[in-house]
């Protein structure tokens, strides 16, 4: 953390107790969000999402492999994210960081748990299946990464287009058949800053907060949660902060693809 | 999760496979102080779950970049031994989900220990799951605050955890192995029982409000007798210190 961010995380705190934001949001709306599909061409689906200025880039790609072991009539699903250098002075190379593997491993229980992809139909011959891999790629970091980066893998997700198959092989270069989606995700992420929550924390609001609760729902039932950082929530707390997740989802929904 | 299609009955007139109500517990062993190195230990036996914990520390946080000259750090390693599971030899070293693991841990810890009391310190907990069947993280956290106790570290709270989870529409608390690959939802819980504040929350699944209202209760419920085996383990390290004091005096 900068030393700016430690002063302007006091000045958020300051704000909160008058019940306003930085950028004078109510504490449960989002920052702005733009959904770019399709923005890298040689991925088979891809979008770039911003969420005020937090950006993520999520590509799709799709290979041909043989099915796990245990599962010989289901394809496979991979996220991974990269907290990329060039996202925040504070990101360091080397082994993927436990942030970033637990960005990545909430954001594939969502999309798994809701099964989104009906993984079954990634079979495709005794001994072949599709594999989905998901890469988040992080390129700036203003807070919450997690709702960026779900919207960003279901938008890519979404615009993806599955390879022909042919000979045991994929023919990359024809694609029509889209890849077929049977649940949508939207990820709601909550901070706790002086005992006030709100959603949608940016980087400062993250800060000063010393919990973060991340709820992922399909507009009908929760789908995954996950806590994160050092404080703690009330069982009351956890149960209202369902019910606004739950208010959330048409209108990410909406934005991700339309129907 | 595993595939559906053949998943065997779980629930059979109200009993589960194991003959357990729906609300009830493996049985649970704990005790304390079983290492001679470690500052503090546990040792934990949760239904078929073998889980070593240890805690070294507060020492001087090392290296020294990461010292923080207001309170100690906690460094956390949840790992699973290659002989833990039923089936193949697993692949040793950290992986992904004991990576995301040790993080939550680690966060769950940071909200009890009174890390102001030891500044520029670092505490290590080290959580060995020895041999593994459904819920070893709750298990681990469960034996990780028994060893921070046992190593004198300031605490809020003895925490616990557990989880529950959701099959053949019923819910039910701490899922075994294979209740775990068969449940529609599983949300492992930490759980700070003086003032019922969740540390830890995980889920995945499908689940309304009303059923995680359910399993919420269900898990504080389930506390009170986790946190009273907790603390008999703890209660029992001083019996014997009691015993041994009493010798040095008769000059045995």
């Amino acid at each position: 953390m900068e030393g700016l961010d430690i002063v302007k995380s006091h000045y958020v705190k300051e704000l909160i107790a008058k019940g306003t934001r930085e950028d004078g949001r109510g504490m449960f709306d989002f920052r702005n969000i733009t959904i770019i599909p399709n923005v890298i061409s040689h991925a088979e689906g891809s979008a770039q999402v911003d969420l005020g200025a937090t950006r993520v880039l999520a590509g799709v790609k799709l290979q041909v492999e043989e099915p796990m072991e245990d599962t010989p009539d289901q394809g496979n699903l991979m996220v991974s994210s990269e907290l990329l250098q060039l996202a925040h002075p504070e990101f360091e190379s080397g082994p993927p960081s436990p942030e970033s593997v637990e960005l990545a491993r909430v954001v594939d229980r969502g999309i798994r748990a809701a099964e989104c992809i009906d993984l079954t139909k990634l079979f495709i011959e005794e001994g072949k299946a599709w594999s989905v891999f998901i890469d988040l790629y992080v390129l700036n970091y203003d807070g919450n990464l997690f709702d960026a980066s779900t919207i960003a893998a279901m938008a890519a997700l979404s615009s993806a287009k599955v390879p022909k198959y042919e000979d045991g092989k994929a023919v990359y270069e024809e694609r029509t058949k889209p890849l077929e989606l049977k649940n949508y995700v939207v990820s709601t992420t909550f901070a706790k800053a002086d005992g006030v929550l709100m959603l949608d924390p940016n980087i400062h609001e993250e800060a000063a907060s010393g919990a973060r609760l991340t709820i992922t729902n399909d507009g009908k039932v929760i789908r995954a949660m996950q806590k994160g950082l050092g404080g703690s929530f009330s069982p009351k707390e956890i149960e209202s902060l369902v019910d606004v997740s739950l208010s959330k989802y048409s209108e990410i929904r909406k934005r991700i693809a339309p129907d | 999760m595993a595939s559906k299609a053949n998943k065997p009955q779980l629930i059979v007139d109200g009993k589960r496979l194991d003959g357990r109500a729906l609300n009830e517990l493996r049985p649970i062993k704990i005790q304390a102080s079983v290492l001679k190195n470690a500052d503090g230990s546990a040792y934990l036996e949760w239904g078929d779950n073998r889980v070593l914990a240890a805690v070294y520390g507060p020492k001087e946080a090392m290296p020294k970049h990461v010292q923080d000259p207001v309170k100690a750090i906690i460094k956390c390693k949840y790992q699973m031994a290659p002989f833990s599971s039923m089936g193949e030899h697993g692949r040793s070293g950290p992986n992904r989900r004991a990576t995301e693991i040790s993080k939550v841990t680690r966060e769950a810890f940071e909200s009890v220990v009174m890390l102001n009391d030891f500044p520029g310190s670092e505490i290590d907990i080290f959580i060995e799951i020895l041999q593994s069947d459904g819920g070893t993280r709750a298990a681990g956290i469960t034996a990780a605050a028994v060893a921070l106790a046992n190593a004198g570290i300031h605490m809020k709270d003895l925490i616990y955890a557990v989880s529950f989870g959701k099959t053949d529409g019923e819910l039910i608390l701490d899922l075994n192995m294979i209740e775990d690959n068969y449940s529609e939802c599983d949300m492992p819980m930490a759980i700070a029982p003086r003032n019922g504040e969740l540390l830890l929350l995980q889920m995945d699944g499908n689940l309304t409000k009303e059923e995680m209202k359910r399993g919420m209760a269900m898990a504080i419920e389930a506390g009170k007798k986790i946190t009273a085996i907790q603390k008999a383990a703890l209660q029992e390290t001083y019996k014997k210190t009691e015993a041994d004091i009493k010798g040095s005096e008769n000059g045995v």
